[in-house]
């Protein structure tokens, strides 16, 4: 069955007070405000309607939902028409039924007249509506004027628009306005010309047109509809669930035709999207059924041997011989694990179940370790919890937004569109970022201040704010003392007051007039309420933990957490980055941000799984590159990740998975890194996946299986059967008892159940006894870890930086269309709006070098080269270049380089010192031949990433310097790398930093006690 | 004549830039851009949207909406033909079939040379002196198709005079437009001449129209016993007046005596008009030496709420045809939550027949200025509109020249007469659209938008321009607020009957004798409109039927002549008072052709939101063709009647609502016609 929603008209009016009318006899009580059409619904009267939607603002233009109200004359438009205390309201007398019969008449004479027949969808309103009220098509006549001869657009690959089948009705233009904010729609003319066209009479490919679908969703007939649906006929039964793409998690209907899916339909009441989607979440699923999609388990003894299809019970038997044989031969921690953000909670709960249990270490790490893990880091730092502050929803209370490091439109385009709800609505907009992101500037969205910063500066940018805030006396005092850790706040206004964090000193570094940074600060901090939202242009870079840091600083200093409206709010890249760092797939952390060395955590699970954890760290992902190419790292399962193509550095990638006895691959296609790999296990695409997803505002939304697996198996009892054949058994019985075992062991998630989630919708964690329903606001009150805590944020210039060599310096992102590695989306007709990755260049730094727009390039680092089409631009400031990392024949991945993070060896893959030069002939990337880098010294990276944690406390003395440092190391660092360390200080190694040797010995210490 | 440079994206970009900082600034940029180019390159699509910061679809949108904004190169010359009802009852058609068959091309359209394009309007606000052309931007009355040849043979029309030696004889020769249209420019231009000829020192002063325009070009003498008028004056006669020794109220078959005795303009109560036609309109002296400011000056020493219900006392109900009490609406907007407020002038008057708006704004504009200042007084307005019509190219270059001298002299701007008052009045120009003239589409059109009109509630009162609470009254309603507050609400509401309270500007047009303008209380009959003040027919045929209100109005035969102007008495015989409009046929006129008119206009200005209008119209076209061509008629007569029903009470504003008005009077008196229609070929009638 098609769980069609049912549409009141109009909008909800909200609250008090409230107004009792009777409708045809019927009294209603609603909210002041209410039209008498969504009244009228809501007493269970249906007056016909074709302009009006519950999405949209009333129009008023279809005059069919025409009543009469006692005392007044005329018959208004029960849409535009707000109740009134006592109002007497009839939908239903005989001149109503006349002027409704008269109306359709007019529709049916310009109106095609087989739009049932013709489709079988019956989807067009205008003929049900008209067979309704009883209306005939043929009493104007053949031969007045029509427009039933103009031709449709078939331009756009997913829907059709077909101008006979237009009623005018503005839903769509009014949709692409209200709901997406791109107003890529208009009408044409005036009067009977009146036409919609996109753009200015373009086709819809060539048009503002974002592809987003809003506009075919509320279109009553078929003048805008799904290609899918005029191939594929009328879907007939529906299952909710939730899309696969960005963090935003997205609530559909996955609407179906036998088993076939037909379309994907965005839900109203979807916590995170409220009826919206965009171009992939809407159209680009087509991957799921590409025919790359491997099905079978494959098998090969050595990477260039062909794979070999194998049976499940054989892949999985001779995957654990493997593991367990390396585990004889090199001791239990030669193997370990990667969980998949694209995965549901429940997957990476078994996968890092399965490395804790059967692999017996805690050598599990996420992708997430590639994005989002600063912010875990640094928000639990500040603020005591490893998640964003708000619901998407709290944006519509904001003043001034704040946004750093991040390209809604593009990588989160349904919340950029509630955000520019907001901004239109009046809210003030500060865009930190070198690009000229379309937020800066697009229809009726003007930032406030663009402050156009160089890559890797964002720390003194974010320090100069709260310079500003600080020394101009606008603390919000009263916060401060009241949520707030005074002695660590004193320490940090001492520290941030100093004039070295002034905009004028921070000039040199950021580029970004002190002006301009001074007036941003007041007006971020002279705000009402004040939101943060960042992306990975914050997390990914060597202070990108640092930057969390430095913004959470300056929203507790303003006083702009734990309410509407404010906090600091990641935009998670992935769908399920949340939930993958929730589920305790970092090697220091169980489920829940609990670290591993807490015994009583520890007991709780070892009581539950039968099992002993391993008190100590395991090894992050770049660890276990370094460690395998050292020759102590021999076999690891990856879950849904393209470390060959989304992880930096390539070369050293792609020579840590050569050095490796045993790779296992579970995904859809064979992906890059499966060239590497040894056992390939098929993956399950969303619409086969049964479990939960969590988004960027920490909902768990239902994932539900709209067709059956097509490998037979889900990916958790693939997993399970792999653990079992392990010596350690793991069993459930379906995707739920997974769940209920995640909320046993974890108090943020203890009143979590598919039950709970399939009865309200989704919930957002916390949820418990305390919050039943979950949490949309944190730290309301207080912080989750008591006082809010101040913590000092020296500036580290990153050793990426532009030379003479490398003049230019290299910053990505992502593109509407397209999806991180593209893995899925190059799989979809999305392509037609983005074939490849291309570079943009400054007109000044092109002219320079004699590049032409169009022309073919080189991009060269120190590291690695590659080559792409170069497109010049001013979006950019003059020497930087920008790239996207979509197509994995561009590697873009093959120049950016082994810097990190400190705290969280999070890659710098936002600054990558360049130089670009026109070349004439296309050139592979590089990656094949410089292979010098593979052989990089793994003891200097040890020293480089140890005195790299050194330089993040200057000013702490010595003494207390040199503590942090080794408190650092023993929590976040595995006991082997520590070792190493120890060694390399005894050895004396060059370049170490005295803080690290100072570190070392009290890491000595407390080994040694 | 038009010479315009070729397209360049660069001064596409700056002619936008000078207006990126108005608010909603897409209209006058697009009509920049038109005076730039000559027509709206759809090049400039995309310019004009990142500049603005508008979506491509946005300003596509408005640009294919306004009748103005061209997307080809115009002809050098540019003939627009009135089609109005006015001009059609003394010619129209046949002077639109002789410029179609002569330059062998429909409107919209260009000759192949370029030479010139050829288009439609409705209404050029001369409907006393039809049928009227606008060619280049300049009026024409009382156009036949070989006055029409002789103006495209012309090169460039004479130049309008503005006054000359100070110490002279005061001669006034009328600059509004209606004068201008039959020539008031070259008698000025002559008299000039004729004085210098003769060392006459004169002063030549452009007053406005005293509104007797059959009388036009009426020029008047200052004389020791006051001002004495001769007229209809052309430049043949300037010579023999000067020998008759005009300028000291000699004696000439064209001496009508003294103005004031003028049996049509004594018998009219002036209290909106005392000044038009008296002054130099953009005299600021002689607008305070005759009672000007006293309104505002009384008003800055009243409460809001006091002057509202002054208004409310008064009686003074909107003269833009819908007749709501403006005190009541003025109070809303005082009434409505604190910030930002508007008061927008409604000056797109649009309505076949009637001309007193530009008639004020041309003769008396610092009237309207007061109006608005003690509008924006009452409700804490900063800002002001008015929103003028296209169409009238004289008043917006009048009204512009008076709002420059009031800044000067501190009447508008920081610190109104010395006051806290701070006002200001911005002019946008519309861009031919009849819908405009409906406040909500006005505001929109306002706002930079395509001008479609939006559902009420909310009123403009509350939620009005750019969303905030907004007066929107048209100019009449505006100039009649000065003299309210100066003299007293009792004094006005003294003149009049029953609920409709003062004086009407009545403007008598069509085939009329005496057309003009008749500021009378509410209560005269049409009879003594059309027959006492009118005259009768032009044609001297039988009058036949008045239409009263505007082209949604309805008509109305002879035998119901007794109908008095009242807002009440019409409604009840099914019609409208409308702006004061009153167009007179006589028997030659076809009124299936009229009804079918009617449908035509609304088919041509719908702004096209909801369906009743957007497809109705059409169809109603469609109808009365086959009724034209005696194709089924009582059938289609019968559909006719259903799809008026749905019209009037399913359309979303009065453009759809009120066309079946003309359309069912017409059919309910004049039933014979429609009846008739199809049995012989349309007569034309005879020449009137």
């Amino acid at each position: 069955m098609i769980t069609a929603e049912r549409d009141l008209g109009t909008k909800p009016v909200g609250g008090e007070p409230t107004v009792a009318i009777e409708v045809d006899g019927r009294e209603i009580t609603v909210p002041e405000g209410t039209s008498v059409l969504r009244a009228a619904a809501l007493a269970g009267i249906d007056v016909p309607k074709l302009c009006a939607t519950d999405r949209l603002d009333a129009f008023g233009s279809c005059r069919v939902c025409l009543v009469e109200i006692e005392g007044r004359t005329g018959t208004p438009a029960s849409c535009t028409t707000p109740v009134e205390a006592g109002m007497l309201v009839s939908t239903a007398t005989d001149h109503l039924a006349r002027l409704r019969r008269g109306v359709m008449e007019l529709y049916l004479s310009d109106h095609r007249r087989d739009c049932v027949v013709g489709h079988g969808n019956g989807e067009c309103e205008i003929h049900d509506l008209a067979a309704l009220v009883g209306a005939r098509g043929d009493r104007y006549g053949d031969g007045g004027e029509t427009h039933l001869d103009l031709t449709a657009d078939e331009s756009n690959p997913y829907f059709t628009f077909d101008p006979t089948a237009c009623i005018v009705c503005s839903r769509c233009v009014r949709a692409c306005d209200e709901i997406q904010g791109t107003i890529a729609l208009t009408i044409q003319g005036r009067g009977f010309d009146s036409l919609v066209v996109a753009s200015a009479d373009d086709k819809f490919m060539d048009s503002e047109c974002v592809s987003c679908g809003a506009c075919v969703q509320v279109c009553p007939t078929d003048a805008l509809v799904e290609k899918a649906v005029l191939e594929l006929g009328e879907p007939d039964r529906s299952v909710l669930t939730t899309c696969a793409y960005c963090g935003v998690g997205c609530s559909f209907r996955a609407e179906l035709r036998g088993d076939e899916v037909v379309r994907m339909v965005p839900t109203k009441d979807g916590g995170a999207n409220a009826g919206h989607s965009c171009v992939k979440g809407r159209f680009a699923w087509g991957y799921a059924n590409h025919a790359d999609r491997v099905l079978t388990p494959l098998l090969r003894e050595r990477t260039t041997d062909p794979w070999q299809e194998a049976s499940w019970e054989e892949a999985i038997r001779r995957t654990a011989e493997r593991f367990l044989s390396i585990q004889e031969r090199f001791g239990v921690d030669a193997i370990g694990g990667i969980t998949s953000s694209r995965c549901t909670n429940e997957e990476i709960f078994a996968v890092q179940k399965m490395i804790r249990t059967a692999f017996r270490n805690n050598n599990v790490d996420t992708c997430a370790r590639v994005c989002h893990s600063p912010t875990g880091f640094g928000l639990k730092q500040t603020f005591g919890a490893s998640v964003g502050t708000q619901d998407f929803r709290s944006v519509e209370h904001a003043d001034v937004i704040l946004l750093i490091g991040a390209n809604p439109t593009d990588a989160h385009p349904v919340f950029a569109s509630r955000m520019k709800r907001r901004l239109r609505q009046g809210a003030q907009l500060i865009v930190v970022d070198p690009r000229r992101i379309d937020l800066v500037r697009s229809p009726h969205v003007e930032a406030a201040f663009h402050l156009p910063l160089l890559p890797g500066t964002n720390v003194a940018l974010v320090n100069s704010l709260a310079y500003v805030v600080v020394t101009e006396g606008l603390v919000d005092e009263r916060f401060v003392a009241d949520r707030c850790d005074p002695g660590e706040y004193a320490r940090w206004r001492d520290f941030i007051s100093s004039s070295e964090h002034s905009p004028e000193a921070n000039e040199q570094y950021t580029g970004v007039p002190a002006a301009d940074v001074r007036a941003a600060a007041r007006l971020y901090a002279g705000a009402a309420n004040a939101a943060i939202y960042y992306g990975l242009g914050v997390t990914e870079h060597s202070q990108g933990s640092t930057m969390v840091m430095g913004m959470a600083n300056l929203a507790m200093a303003t006083g702009n957490i734990g309410r509407d409206g404010v906090g600091v709010n990641p935009l998670r890249g992935q769908n399920n980055v949340q939930g993958s760092c929730d589920m305790g797939s970092f090697p220091h952390e169980l489920s829940g941000y609990r670290h591993v060395s807490d015994d009583a955590t520890r007991a709780l699970f070892d009581a539950r799984w039968g099992t002993t954890v391993d008190p100590e760290p395991g090894l992050r992902i770049p660890n276990m590159f370094s460690a395998a190419i050292g020759g102590e790292f021999k076999g690891l399962f990856v879950q849904g990740e393209d470390l060959a193509q989304s992880d930096p550095n390539i070369d050293h990638v792609v020579a840590a998975l050569s050095a490796m006895e045993c790779v296992v691959v579970q995904d859809l296609f064979l992906n890059e890194t499966a060239k590497y790999a040894h056992v390939f296990l098929p993956g399950t695409s969303f619409l086969e996946k049964d479990g939960t997803f969590t988004n960027a505002e920490r909902r768990i939304n239902r994932v539900r299986p709209v067709t059956a697996a097509r490998t037979g198996k889900q990916e958790w009892e693939v997993v399970c059967e792999l653990a079992t054949a392990m010596g350690h058994p793991m069993r459930y019985a379906n995707a739920a008892e997974i769940m209920d075992e995640v909320a046993v062991l974890t108090p943020t998630f203890a009143g979590v159940s598919f039950a709970k989630l399939d009865e309200v919708g989704s919930v957002q964690w916390p949820c418990n006894d305390a919050a039943p329903l979950g949490t949309p606001i944190m730290h309301i009150g207080e912080f989750v870890r008591g006082k809010g805590l101040f913590v000092e944020t020296p500036f580290v210039p990153t050793d990426e930086r532009a030379t003479r060599r490398y003049p230019l310096l290299l910053t990505t992102g992502r593109t509407l269309s397209q999806y991180n590695v593209g893995s899925q989306t190059r799989r979809t007709r999305n392509v037609e709006w983005y074939r490849e990755d291309v570079l943009d260049v400054h007109p000044a730094d092109a002219e320079e070098r004699g590049i032409r727009d169009g022309d073919r390039v080189s991009l060269r680092s120190r590291v690695g080269e590659t080559t792409l089409h170069a497109r010049l631009s001013d979006r950019i400031p003059q020497g930087v270049v920008y790239t996207t990392f979509h197509y994995p024949v561009t590697g873009a991945n093959v120049v950016t380089t082994e810097h990190s993070d400190w705290a969280t060896n999070c890659p710098e893959y936002k600054v990558t010192a360049v130089e670009v030069a026109p070349v004439h002939a296309p050139a592979g990337n590089g990656h094949d031949e410089t292979s010098r880098h593979a052989g990089r010294d793994p003891n200097a990276d040890l020293v480089r990433m140890a005195n790299q944690i050194a330089d993040q406390f200057p000013l702490h003395g010595p003494d207390a310097a040199a503590e942090a440092v080794a408190h650092h190391l023993r929590m976040f660092w595995e006991p082997h790398m520590r070792a190493h360390l120890l060694a390399l200080v005894d050895t004396g190694s060059e370049g170490l930093d005295p803080v690290v040797v100072d570190a070392a010995s009290r890491l000595r210490a407390t080994v040694g006690s | 004549m038009s010479q315009h440079p070729g397209w360049s994206t660069e001064r596409a970009r700056a002619t936008a830039v000078a207006h990126a900082g108005e608010r909603g600034a897409l209209l006058p940029v697009l009509h920049a851009l038109q005076r730039e180019f000559g027509y709206v390159d759809p090049r400039a699509v995309p310019v004009v949207a990142d500049v603005l910061n508008l979506s491509r679809a946005e300003v596509h949108g408005v640009v294919t909406f306004y009748r103005d904004f061209r997307s080809e190169p115009l002809g050098r010359r540019v003939v627009k033909v009135c089609r109005a009802e006015a001009c059609q009852s003394v010619g129209a058609d046949r002077l639109v079939s002789h410029v179609q068959e002569r330059l062998g091309i429909g409107f919209g359209q260009s000759t192949a040379d370029g030479a010139v394009s050829l288009d439609q309007v409705f209404c050029l606000g001369n409907c006393a002196l039809g049928p009227s052309v606008m060619v280049d931007g300049i009026v024409q009355g009382r156009v036949d198709p070989p006055r029409l040849d002789a103006l495209l043979a012309e090169s460039a029309p004479a130049r309008p005079v503005r006054g000359s030696d100070p110490d002279g004889v005061v001669v006034y020769v009328p600059r509004d437009s209606a004068a201008r249209a039959v020539g008031a420019d070259a008698v000025a231009v002559e008299i000039e001449a004729e004085a210098r000829k003769r060392s006459v020192s004169v002063t030549i002063v452009r007053n406005g129209t005293r509104g007797m325009l059959w009388l036009e070009p009426l020029v008047e003498v200052a004389t020791t016993d006051g001002r004495v008028a001769y007229g209809p004056v052309t430049p043949d006669d300037v010579a023999s007046l000067f020998a008759a020794g005009f300028v000291d109220g000699g004696a000439h078959p064209l001496a009508l005596g003294p103005t004031d005795q003028i049996p049509a303009l004594a018998r009219q109560q002036r209290i909106t008009f005392a000044r038009v036609g008296v002054i130099d309109p953009v005299s600021a002296e002689e607008y305070e030496a005759t009672g000007g400011l006293e309104g505002i000056r009384r008003a800055l020493t009243m409460m809001p709420g006091d002057i509202c219900d002054e208004l409310v006392e008064s009686g003074l109900r909107g003269r833009g045809g819908a007749g709501f009490p403006a005190g009541i609406k003025w109070q809303t907007v005082v009434d409505a939550p604190p910030g930002e407020r508007f008061v927008c002038c409604n000056a797109d008057e649009g309505d076949s027949g009637t001309f007193a708006d530009r008639m004020l704004m041309e003769g008396d504009p610092f009237l309207l200025i007061e109006g608005m200042l003690i509008a924006a007084h009452t409700i804490g307005a900063r800002q002001g509109f008015v929103y003028l019509r296209s169409e009238y190219p004289d008043a917006l270059a009048t009204l512009g020249q008076a709002l420059e001298v009031a800044r000067a002299c501190g009447w508008l701007g920081d610190s109104v007469l010395g006051t806290e008052l701070s006002f200001d009045i911005t002019i946008r120009v519309g861009a031919g659209s009849y819908v405009c003239g409906e406040e909500t589409a006005m505001l929109e059109s306002l706002e930079g938008k395509r001008g479609v009109v939006r559902a009420k509630p909310p009123l403009p009162a509350i939620e009005g321009l750019f969303g905030r609470p907004t007066i929107v009254n048209n100019v009449l309603t505006l100039a009649t607020v000065p003299p309210i507050i100066a003299g007293g609400a009792a004094a006005y509401r003294a003149f009049g009957v029953g609920r409709s309270r003062g004086t009407q500007v009545f403007q008598l047009a069509g085939n009329v004798a005496r057309g003009g303008v008749m500021e009378l209380p509410f209560g005269v009959t049409i009879a003594e409109l059309v027959d006492d003040c009118g005259g009768g027919t032009r044609s001297g045929r039988p009058v036949r039927a008045a239409q009263v209100g505007g082209p949604l109005g309805a008509y109305f035969p002879e035998s119901s002549f007794d109908l008095a102007m009242d807002y009440e008495e019409l409604a009840a015989a099914d019609g409208l008072v409308g702006h004061g409009g009153v167009v007179v046929f006589d028997d030659s006129v076809d009124f299936a052709r009229q009804a079918r008119f009617a449908m035509e206009f609304c088919a041509e200005e719908s702004c096209g939101k909801c369906t009743p209008c957007r497809v109705g119209a059409v169809r109603g076209v469609e109808l009365m063709d086959r009724v034209l061509a005696g194709d089924d008629v009582r059938a289609n007569l019968g559909l006719l009647e259903d799809l008026c029903e749905v019209m009037t009470d399913g359309s979303l504003c009065a453009m759809g609502g009120l066309t079946p008005l003309p359309v069912r009077s017409a059919l309910r008196h004049f039933r014979d016609d429609f009846d008739r229609a199809g049995d012989s070929v349309v007569s034309e009638g005879d020449d009137p």
